[in-house]
C-alpha cells in the first residue's frame, strides 16, 4: 500500500520497552534522499577542508561538496575563501585543477578572467557590454553562502541565515580542540586522499564509523592480525577474552545530532601522539616518550594524558566523521543515489612532525583504515550487503538500533547504539514538516 | 632475453594471485620485500612515509594481508571474487648487477557478487635475482584511476 508519511513514521521509538526501529525506505526512497538534499544538506553545516591545504596566499583546492563544485582557497589577502566553481557568464567550471596556487582563474569557454578574491578581472569584448557592467559585483564568482571554521575546520552552509558554525558544533569543539592540540604550531592535512564510492546508503557509513559493536565479527581479522604483531596481552584479557568483549567506554550526546564514542586507555594500539606500544617496535618508544614529555610541558599532566590516551570516533552531524585512533582521519561521505555514497578521507597530523613518527603514523593509518586497510573494506562490504538485503521491501522493512536503549540516560558504552539513535532522532525531527513523502512501507 | 625471463616471472606471479594461493606469493618477496600502492590522487615519486597511500606493508604485513585474505572472516573477499591479472608493456628499466628495475602496464578484473571491477595501472617492480630465480625487493602498483569510482575498494592484491 503507498501512502503519505513524515520521517516520524519511519522511526519506531519505544522508550519503555526499550525499542527503537528504523524502516528501511530511510535507506532506500528517492522521495527519503530529496527531502534529505533540502532538509539536512543546505541546511546544515558541512565539511569543507582543514586550513593547511591552503597556507599560502593564491593556494587552492577544489572539491565537490554535496555535488556543488567549490574552489577552497586563500585569496591575495591571506583570507579563506570558498566559491563556487561556476563561472557567472554561462556556468563552466573556471578551476579544473584538483589543487594548486593561482592569482587568477580563467574560465576557458569565453575566457572571463576573476582575481583569487573572487573579483571580475577581464571579460573579452567588454566594449560590448554597459559601461557599469559588473558595478554591483553580480558577475564576480559567487561564494558560498557561508563559510566558516573551528581550530582550522573549514565548513560551508548553502543556508545564508544558518546558526554560526560555533554554535551548531556545541560539544563536538571540544573533540575538535583535542585534534588541535596534539600540535604546538597546528595540525596539517597530509598529501593523499582516498576517495571512494560504496554501494550504499550514505547513512550506513556514518552508522558504521563509529559502531562499536560490530568490531569483534566484521573486524576479526584485523584482532587476528594483532595477536600475531603484539602478542595476545594486547587484545586479549588474562582470562582469554577480547578486550572488546566487554562494554567499554562512553558515548557522548554533544547536541544538534552530533555524537562522540569515547574510551581512556582502553585500546590495545598505539599511535605517534603519544602512546608507545611493543607492536611499534623498541625504535619508536624513545621518539614517542619525548613527545609525550613534550605534550606535558605544553598542557600539562592530566590534559596531556587525555590528549594521548583518550580515542575518539565522533559524528558530525550530518557527514562528518572525525576519528582520533591509531591515527586520525577525517571522512565525508555523500549520497548520489540512495544506493550509491561518495566517500573522502583525509589523514591528518601535526605540522612539526618528525619523519620517523610521520613514518609511523602513515604505517598505522593504512594498516586499519582506507579501502585496502585490514578493516574498511570488510566495512564497506557489509554496507553494501545490507543495502542489498534492504531490497526485501516490503516483507523485511526494519532496521533495529535497540542496543543499550534502556539504560541510555544513565551510561552508554561503545557497544551500545546510542550514538546511532542520536543521529537518527535528529534526522527525524529536521526532515519532519507538512510535507509527507509518498512510498509503500509495511506496518 | 632478460625481459623474457622477467615475463614469465610476472605471468606466474599473476597465475598465483588468480588462483588465491596467496601465501605462495609472499614467497615472492624478499626477507625485505615490500607492498605499495599509493592514493590515487597523489603526484608520481610520493612516498608512502609522507603521504597516504592505499597500502604501505612491510614484509611482514603483506604476508599477514595474504593470510587475512584466505579466511572467511576477510568478508570482503568471502567467498573469493574472481579475478585476472593481465600485464603488458613491460619494459627493464634498469639492470645493476642483481637490482633490476621493471615497469609493466596491468589490468586487474575482479567480480563479486553482481559488479565486475576493473583496476587499470602501471607496476613498478624491483627485482633481485637470486640463485633460484627473481624476488621482488618492492612492488609499487600505481592505479590510473582519478578515485576508486566505482571499485569503492582494494580487497584483492594487484
Amino acid at each position: 500500500m503507498s501512502m503519505q508519511v513524515s520521517s516520524y513514521d519511519l522511526i519506531h521509538e519505544d522508550r519503555q520497552k526499550g525499542i527503537f526501529r528504523v524502516n528501511r525506505q530511510a535507506l532506500t526512497s528517492d522521495d527519503v534522499l530529496a527531502l534529505e538534499r533540502e532538509r539536512i544538506f543546505k541546511r546544515c553545516w558541512l565539511y569543507l577542508g582543514h586550513a593547511s591545504e591552503v597556507r599560502k596566499p593564491g593556494d587552492f583546492v577544489t572539491r565537490k561538496v554535496m555535488r556543488r563544485p567549490i574552489i577552497f582557497n586563500r585569496d591575495k589577502h591571506g583570507e579563506l575563501r570558498a566559491f563556487y566553481n561556476t563561472c557567472p557568464h554561462r556556468g563552466a567550471q573556471v578551476c579544473r585543477e584538483r589543487a594548486g596556487s593561482a592569482k587568477s582563474f580563467q574560465c576557458a569557454y569565453h575566457g572571463w578572467t576573476f582575481d583569487n578574491d573572487g573579483g571580475l578581472r577581464g571579460v573579452p569584448g567588454r566594449e560590448s557590454y554597459p559601461k557599469d557592467f559588473n558595478a554591483n559585483g553580480m558577475y564576480d564568482l559567487p561564494e558560498v553562502q557561508r563559510m566558516e571554521s573551528y581550530c582550522d575546520f573549514v565548513f560551508v552552509n548553502f543556508d545564508a541565515g544558518a546558526e554560526s558554525l560555533e554554535d551548531y558544533l556545541g560539544g563536538a569543539k571540544d573533540y575538535l580542540q583535542l585534534i588541535a592540540l596534539q600540535s604546538k604550531v597546528g595540525m596539517e592535512v597530509i598529501s593523499g586522499t582516498q576517495e571512494y564510492h560504496a554501494r550504499a546508503n550514505w547513512k550506513l557509513l556514518l552508522e558504521n564509523s563509529a559502531d562499536g559493536y560490530h568490531a569483534l565479527t566484521t573486524h576479526a581479522t584485523y584482532f587476528d592480525y594483532l595477536k600475531e604483531r603484539d602478542g595476545k596481552a594486547a587484545v586479549e584479557n588474562n582470562k582469554g577474552k577480547s578486550v572488546f568483549n566487554k562494554p567499554f567506554g562512553q558515548v557522548i550526546d554533544l547536541g544538534n545530532g552530533h555524537t562522540v564514542s569515547e574510551s581512556d586507555g582502553a585500546i590495545p594500539w598505539g599511535r605517534p601522539i603519544a602512546r608507545f606500544r611493543p607492536g611499534m617496535g623498541e625504535a619508536a618508544r624513545e621518539a614517542i616518550e619525548e613527545v609525550r614529555r613534550q605534550l606535558v610541558d605544553r598542557l600539562g599532566e592530566e590534559r596531556a594524558r587525555i590528549v594521548a590516551e583518550k580515542d575518539f570516533n565522533m559524528l558530525v552531524f550530518p557527514n562528518l566523521a572525525v576519528l582520533n585512533i591509531m591515527a586520525v582521519t577525517v571522512r565525508t561521505f555523500y549520497p548520489l543515489a540512495p544506493d550509491k555514497m561518495d566517500v573522502r578521507a583525509w589523514a591528518l597530523g601535526p605540522q612539526d612532525e618528525a619523519a620517523t613518527l610521520r613514518d609511523l603514523r602513515m604505517r598505522n593509518f593504512v594498516e586499519f583504515l582506507g579501502p585496502a586497510g585490514f578493516a574498511t573494506p570488510d566495512d564497506v562490504e557489509m554496507l553494501e550487503l545490507c543495502q542489498e538485503g534492504y531490497q526485501c521491501q516490503p516483507g523485511a522493512d526494519w532496521n533495529d538500533l535497540s542496543r543499550g536503549m534502556l539504560t541510555e540516560h544513565e551510561h552508554a558504552a561503545k557497544q551500545d547504539e546510542m550514538q546511532m539513535r542520536n543521529f537518527w532522532r535528529r534526522w527525524r525531527q529536521m526532515l519532519a514538516s507538512d510535507d509527507r513523502v509518498s512510498f509503500k512501507i509495511a506496518s | 632475453m632478460l625481459r623474457l625471463e622477467v615475463e614469465d616471472f610476472l605471468y606466474r606471479e599473476a597465475a598465483l594471485l588468480d588462483r588465491w594461493q596467496l601465501m605462495e606469493w609472499t614467497d615472492l618477496f624478499t626477507e625485505d620485500g615490500e607492498y605499495q600502492v599509493p592514493s590515487t590522487d597523489l603526484p608520481p615519486g610520493a612516498e608512502p612515509s609522507s603521504s597516504l597511500f592505499l597500502i604501505y606493508d612491510d614484509r611482514f604485513r603483506l604476508e599477514q594481508r595474504a593470510k587475512r585474505l584466505t579466511k572467511r572472516t576477510a568478508h570482503a573477499e568471502f567467498p573469493p571474487s574472481k579475478t585476472r591479472h593481465t600485464i603488458f608493456n613491460v619494459r627493464v628499466l634498469e639492470e645493476n648487477g642483481d637490482d633490476i628495475t621493471v615497469e609493466c602496464a596491468f589490468v586487474v578484473y575482479r567480480a563479486k557478487r553482481e559488479y565486475l571491477d576493473i583496476y587499470p595501472g602501471m607496476t613498478e617492480y624491483r627485482l633481485v635475482r637470486g640463485e633460484d630465480g627473481f624476488r621482488i625487493r618492492r612492488k609499487r602498483a600505481v592505479l590510473d584511476l582519478d578515485a576508486l569510482r566505482p571499485q569503492g575498494k582494494v580487497s584483492i592484491i594487484l
